[in-house]
């Protein structure tokens, strides 16, 4: 009884909210959709293409150390690319992720308001710089001068190997991780600010309350928190080291080689080598070029499959430090 | 290209300009892609095809060429637009495939399937077909101060590019160069990273010319040990001005415009012969035609004296029959003007060598005969 007098007085409306209802899940339904099939379609493209380049190949596609795509018996493989793109967003991550983390230390638990505004738009406005100008600063600044740094790590540690240097302008994996460490400096940065900032107060208070020192409550309270946050903001960083074109192929020399040392030119990563290659390739060639484009694409849902695990493993950890 | 689609009067006033300008300064201009040379851009005998736009893309090596050409045409046509993009051979040879494109510039000839390819563009029975009309010498650049005249033969060359001479002052460099005074510095061969034509011919010459010394089989792609490279001419001229010590290869123009020191070539001929336009054009004149097609085949180990062997043959490439009945004609019209007396006396002012003549004949009744 008490349903039918209810139903009654309200139905119009409410059918008109249905309606509106209706279209909203169903625009949001279409735009999930559409999603799935735009991945699904670049994923068929770039697998019937991949499989057609792999195919012609007269080498072995994850070993050979060259990319001759042209004439008779095409050999390529990405070995090269591979390494190439694995070191230098390496050291990307080891160079920037520490100095990121303290930035973001630093103005969400140590400098005053008024400083922290400007710096943490300063860092910002890093990231508007496009990639072709950090190519172009890194190439024609940053090249010279990393000279005589090289020289000295020759000298001091040189003997390793992975840090010889014989001489020749610097265009080699190091400077292209010298040079994406500061290209992702921003989005690690700001990212990890956010997390930092959400830390409980009533946590870091209980910590002060105790007798905690500044760094004691930041390495007991806001380091766990952000833990996750952190992670995620690495892989963010590390996405965009893995993909960057236009400043890899502006510094880098690249060659399908792999020097034992980091500081000698040559090298290449996958995406700097379809942006250097694809002008003059054939059909075949394109072919060759998708392939690898196709292991970039994996490589990249590697990495945030990764991410996306330790970020789930360490938001339990999170919460029960709340 | 945004150039190609400047109003005709704007393109006359910059003629204007630059030639003004360069009869002043006397010498060329360090801009890479400027209006070149003092060049008439109205043509009294150029006839020109029906009114409507032509679209060509390809080769980048041939893009200066064409610039003239464009400009100059379209000065004289009102009515004609024709657009070239250099978009690179590999590019400009796909859009002429896929049919979107009525020319492609390319800096090599097509391979077998490429041609079979263009029998499904090219109607009524057609296949792509190679109009050379672009030639150019390759220059090999250096930094060295202090030595101006440096010589070099194919084997030097080659082992200098392969990292097997290390040092200007190796003895193989010395015993060339008696009189200079080599520095004791290490040597950086720079090579192209991206796929070229002129790395093509560069190492097309090095393999015929220096077997012993250059056993990588010559392509698109760079094959040689060690080194340093870059993306583009424009970029190997950057590193090259940059770096002492540094040697590398581009075509003949974008050394002058940047005022960097060529090497001369000992080809075996008893007097070193320097890149010159003279020089490349010496050496087409021996290549042949080869298999009833225009693509021509280089002496590349030539002897005779003035003869400079390293030369980039660039092409226009179409169907012979069977083109697009919309753009056949302003095509004709264009490339007849190309390869016409007037299209390449334009060449040599701006460091491109012209087709020589029998070779040009054949071209020009190819163009008539397109159908």
């Amino acid at each position: 009884m008490n349903a039918t007098t209810q139903r009654h007085p309200g139905g119009a409306s409410r059918r008109a909210a249905r309606l509106g209802d209706r279209i909203f899940a169903g625009l949001a339904k279409g735009s999930g959709i559409t999603l799935l099939l735009t991945m699904a379609a670049v994923a068929v493209f770039l697998t019937v293409r991949a499989t057609l380049a792999l195919r012609e190949d007269e080498g072995n596609f994850l070993t050979t150390f060259e990319w001759r795509t042209g004439g008779e018996d095409p050999e390529f493989g990405i070995a090269v690319l591979l390494f190439g793109t694995a070191a230098s967003s390496l050291i990307a991550m080891l160079l920037a992720v520490p100095v990121a983390v303290g930035i973001a230390l630093f103005l969400t638990h140590y400098a005053p308001r008024r400083l922290a505004a400007p710096i943490a738009w300063l860092v910002d406005l890093l990231a508007a710089v496009p990639s072709i100008v950090y190519g172009l600063w890194g190439a024609l600044y940053l090249v010279p001068r990393l000279t005589g740094c090289y020289e000295w790590l020759d000298g001091a540690f040189g003997w390793t190997g992975v840090l010889s240097y014989a001489g020749a302008p610097a265009r080699s994996l190091m400077t292209v991780g010298i040079l994406l460490a500061v290209m992702i400096l921003p989005i690690v940065t700001s990212v990890t600010r956010e997390v930092f900032r959400q830390t409980p107060r009533a946590t870091q208070e209980a910590a002060l309350a105790l007798g905690a020192t500044r760094w004691e409550v930041v390495r007991m309270t806001v380091l766990p928190f952000g833990r996750s946050g952190i992670v995620s903001a690495s892989m963010l960083g590390l996405g965009r080291a893995l993909g960057e074109t236009m400043a890899v192929a502006t510094v880098l020399s690249p060659s399908f080689l792999i020097h034992a040392s980091l500081l000698d030119s040559g090298g290449g990563t996958f995406a700097q080598n379809i942006a250097s290659q694809f002008k003059e390739a054939d059909t075949a060639g394109r072919d060759a070029l998708i392939a690898s484009g196709l292991v970039l694409f994996l490589l990249t849902l590697l990495v945030n499959g990764a991410a996306r695990l330790i970020i789930a493993r360490r938001r339990e950890y999170a919460g029960a430090a709340l | 290209m945004g150039r190609n689609s400047a109003t005709v009067g704007r393109r006359l006033g910059a003629a204007v300009l630059v030639s003004g300008a360069l009869a002043l300064t006397g010498c060329g201009t360090d801009d890479n892609s400027g209006l070149p040379g003092a060049l008439d851009f109205t043509e009294e005998n150029l006839r020109c095809g029906p009114e409507g736009a032509l679209l060509a893309s390809g080769s980048s090596a041939q893009a200066n060429a064409m610039e003239v050409w464009v400009n100059t045409y379209q000065a004289s046509c009102p009515g004609g637009q024709v657009t070239y993009k250099a978009t690179g051979s590999g590019a400009g040879v796909q859009e002429f495939l896929q049919g979107t494109t009525a020319f492609a510039g390319s800096d090599s000839v097509l391979s077998e399937e490429e041609i079979a390819e263009s029998r499904s563009v090219c109607a009524d029975g057609g296949r792509a077909v190679h109009l050379p009309l672009v030639a150019g010498p390759i220059a090999v650049g250096y930094h060295l101060p202090g030595v101006e005249d440096l010589m070099l033969d194919a084997p030097t060359m080659a082992r200098i590019f392969d990292s097997g001479i290390t040092r200007w002052n190796d003895p193989a460099i010395a015993a060339l160069n008696p009189h200079a005074r080599l520095p004791d510095l290490p040597i950086t061969p720079f090579h192209r990273s991206d796929g070229s034509g002129t790395t093509d011919n560069f190492t097309a010459y090095l393999h015929a010319a220096a077997p012993e010394a250059w056993r990588h089989a010559p392509g698109k792609t760079w094959r040689g040990r060690g080194g340093q490279s870059a993306d583009g001419s424009s970029n190997l001229v950057g590193m090259v001005k940059r770096y002492e010590g540094a040697i590398s290869y581009f075509e003949l123009s974008y050394a002058h415009r940047n005022g960097i020191s060529t090497a001369r070539l000992d080809t075996g001929a008893g007097s070193p012969v320097a890149a010159t336009v003279t020089a490349a054009s010496r050496a087409l004149s021996g290549a042949r035609p080869g298999g009833g097609d225009l693509a021509l085949t280089l002496d590349y180990a030539t002897h005779e004296a003035g003869r400079y062997p390293i030369v980039l043959v660039t092409y226009e490439i179409l169907c012979d029959r069977g083109n697009r009945p919309g753009s056949l004609e302003q095509v004709r019209a264009f490339l007849r003007y190309a390869a016409g007396d007037a299209g390449q006396r334009a060449l040599a002012g701006i460091d491109y060598a012209p087709i020589p003549a029998a070779t040009i004949q054949q071209v020009r009744r190819r163009v008539d005969a397109l159908a």
